[in-house]
């Protein structure tokens, strides 16, 4: 059993690291989200990705980390207020941008114009 | 009016310590001080001017004091944690697909939780999961703007409306009994 724990604790740098790259990737990709899509409200969705799935798996990361320690449990209670927080930040500028007339782009918005045949259109 | 008033001093009290309780949880595992007697003394006493203050701004009720209902939403959260992942996994697809599809709504969602803490948690955790954000909240509504239609899904929303009205507190048999 304790050799099972030791092995336990040689490879949990490893998975915090994983866990942190994997935390960095979904923000970056959220990051291109938000250059990516067209309007303002669709980019909130965007920053949504980062706000939540990006920044738990870095949390999550760097409790890996630190192990059972303090450090870990300061890190759980940042993790609990910022999923508290967000959502409010975002919904008070979506309500911003609402209330003073910002109209949402509704509809089907393509990236790019639709290929009726494949092959056609060069 | 006498046994009302009695009951009434014993749910502050509840709040009251239950406020008090949090704070110098909180104060022992932001701080880490566990030896010395004068800045546990000192954090203690912080921790009871905080409610005391609490108690003088009349502002000592569930909505601050929430800890003896906190299994509840413990419950909640691992079921919201797996609808954010895949709401998450959904929207970075999107993102990444070379020629996104898009398609913008607007929906007025109208099955809400009957008390305030309810109806906040639900909003919250519209805006939560990626994709949909709630934009503005009426007394008898929630606008909500989604990403693609499939996830204005109307058995969605209602079933989350359900899990949080459940979470904060109100009973599905008797809507009125929801604590206010």
């Amino acid at each position: 059993m304790s050799e099972f724990l030791q092995a336990l604790d040689i490879i949990r740098p490893y998975v915090a690291g994983a866990v942190l790259i994997l935390g960095a990737v979904i923000v970056f990709l959220g990051a291109s989200g938000v250059l990516r899509l067209p309007d303002f409200y669709s980019r909130l969705h965007a920053a949504g990705v980062t706000d939540t799935l990006g920044t738990l798996l870095v949390l999550l990361g760097l409790i890996l980390f630190s192990g059972f320690t303090l450090l870990s449990a300061k890190l759980a209670l940042v993790g609990m207020f910022l999923l508290l927080t967000s959502p409010t930040a975002t919904h008070a500028v979506a309500n911003a941008a609402h209330k003073s007339g910002l109209k949402p782009l509704l509809g089907t918005w393509r990236s790019q114009p639709p290929k009726d045949e494949p092959g056609n259109n060069t | 009016m006498n046994v009302s008033n009695e009951s009434r001093i014993g749910v502050f009290m509840g709040y009251a310590l239950s406020l008090t309780t949090a704070m110098a949880v909180l104060w022992l595992v932001l701080s880490g001080h566990y030896d010395s007697t004068l800045l546990l003394g000192l954090g203690a006493g912080s921790a009871v001017f905080a409610s005391f203050m609490a108690w003088r701004l009349h502002i000592l009720d569930v909505e601050t004091s929430p800890y003896h209902r906190l299994w509840r939403f413990v419950l909640y959260w691992p079921w919201l944690l797996m609808e954010v992942i895949k709401t998450n996994i959904t929207v970075i697809r999107t993102i990444l697909s070379p020629d996104m599809v898009l398609t913008p709504r607007m929906v007025r969602v109208k099955t809400l939780p009957d008390t305030d803490m309810g109806r906040a948690l639900f909003a919250n955790s519209i805006t939560l999961t990626p994709g949909t954000v709630s934009v503005d909240l009426d007394s008898d509504e929630i606008i909500v703007h989604a990403l693609l239609k499939e996830m204005t899904d109307k058995a969605g929303f209602a079933d989350m409306a359900a899990r949080s009205a459940r979470a904060s507190g109100e009973k599905p048999a008797d809507k009125a009994g929801g604590m206010k």
